[in-house]
């Protein structure tokens, strides 16, 4: 078995134009920092992206947004990039905006190999239109379908070699539900260690889900509201 | 007086209940957990994976990994946990979170919220929002009684694009509380200082004053 990729640029050699990805992260916490460099840097076009946000100006998503490299965005929030809702109402980007628990929802039933669930987020709405709609127990409910992305991008802070997960903190949010649906799943780690090392009482990933694994680097971690009280 | 975004999370405090499970939006429902009452342990659930979420780092203790739905840098308090983004809105979506506060732009009289998008000017996104408001057992909105133009927030039907049907329950704003019941808007407190005739001329939805209507005290 052999999961283990050198760095980002090999990890995602292979992403075509045209792909259906899913990126990992919510905000700036817990995004692929370095296959979004790389991905940048191989300039793959007419992508698809299935990701919570869509990055700031000049990090995260908004990198590869910047270059026209997306071609059609599904998010839950994109408030935070200016560059993101000039396209958007300009018409150059495409945009599926749905719940954040419907985008969760999503991800998960493709992971468990169940093809659509029902939630009562958006019934009402925009959101619903087009959509089937069933009444159990007196109460609406909107039929969704799992994803179906060709890869999953998604950063953990411990991994190993087999591919199994350990994310930290508020890091986590949709990285294992993603790790769970690619048809082919890279996970970048800060810290990639021999199988045995971790704990298997607590992983949260296991490797069966992970194709490609690579040791990151360089992780800038930027936060996006740095909010903090005085001293004592 | 109408009261500041301050009193307005002060007044939405006293809501709280001991063993309260708690989702507060951005804005003025974060500061809410401010105004916890004494005595009454409630635990903030941040929809990004977070319950027991406490309060903004001291300086130097910021961790990029560590943030609410709000992408503020925050710090955890005994006992929290963190957990996916489909467990969160699991919970949500099964009814274990007790009180939701969050803002918005438009309510109806039948209890309709809109607060995600203006058609052609502004797209955000809904977040969370949609989740929250399709599942929670009670609801309280934290907004102004009238929008920059002095227009009633408080419609007979929200005219922008909806995030829930029939979902709020009270509604408190820098003028008065305000409760959904199936006739309309019942007036429930008013700031202070402020007549019942002001609320009622910038409460363009069915508004319900029934005998005396109390101050709010502070």
């Amino acid at each position: 078995m052999q999961k283990v990729y050198d760095n980002a640029d090999k990890a995602i050699a292979d992403i075509q134009h045209g792909s259906v990805i899913m990126l990992g992260g919510f905000g700036l916490c817990g995004i692929p920092e370095n296959c979004i460099t790389a991905l940048v840097k191989k300039g793959v076009q007419q992508l698809t992206c299935i990701s919570n946000n869509a990055g700031v100006d000049d990090f995260g998503i908004g990198l590869m947004l910047k270059q026209k490299q997306v071609k059609k965005m599904i998010s839950s929030y994109v408030g935070e990039n200016a560059e993101f809702e000039r396209q958007l109402l300009s018409g150059e980007l495409e945009v599926e905006l749905i719940p954040q628990g419907t985008l969760a929802t999503r991800c998960m039933a493709a992971g468990y190999g169940m093809p659509a669930v029902f939630t009562p987020a958006g019934v009402g709405t925009e959101v619903a239109e087009g959509k089937e709609t069933r009444n159990f127990n007196g109460k609406d409910y909107l039929l969704e379908y799992a994803f179906e992305a060709d890869y999953a991008i998604v950063k953990a802070w411990k991994g190993d070699t087999m591919g199994n997960l350990v994310y930290k903190e508020t890091a986590r949010n949709f990285n294992p539900l993603m790790a769970m649906a690619g048809k082919i799943t890279i996970a970048e780690v800060e810290e990639l260690v021999p199988a045995g090392e971790l704990d298997p009482n607590l992983v949260h990933t296991p490797g069966i889900y992970v194709h490609r694994i690579f040791q990151g680097e360089n992780y800038e971690k930027r936060i996006e509201q740095r909010t903090v009280r005085k001293k004592g | 007086m109408a009261l500041d975004k301050y009193q307005i999370a002060q007044q939405i405090a006293k809501e709280l209940k001991d063993g309260y499970y708690v989702n507060l939006g951005i804005g003025i429902p974060t500061l809410v957990a401010n105004y916890i009452p004494e005595g009454i342990s409630v635990v903030l659930q941040s929809e990004n994976g977070l319950l027991g979420m406490g309060p903004f780092p001291e300086e130097g203790q910021e961790d990029a990994d560590l943030i609410n739905a709000g992408k503020q840098t925050i710090t955890t308090v005994a006992g929290s946990s963190f957990f996916d983004s489909a467990l969160s809105f699991g919970m949500i979506r099964s009814g274990k979170v007790d009180l939701t506060v969050l803002g918005a732009m438009e309510v109806s009289e039948n209890g309709d919220i809109a607060n995600w998008k203006i058609p052609g000017k502004m797209v955000k996104g809904m977040g969370g929002a949609m989740d929250l408001v399709a599942s929670a057992k009670n609801i309280i909105v934290a907004m102004m009684h009238t929008n920059p133009k002095g227009e009633s927030k408080l419609l007979p039907q929200c005219s922008l694009p909806l995030t829930g049907i029939r979902c709020v329950k009270k509604i408190v704003t820098d003028l008065a509380m305000l409760e959904v019941t199936p006739g309309g808007f019942k007036l429930l407190e008013r700031a202070p200082g402020v007549t019942v005739e002001e609320i009622k001329q910038k409460t363009s939805g069915k508004l319900i004053v029934e005998g005396d209507i109390a101050e709010m005290t502070f």
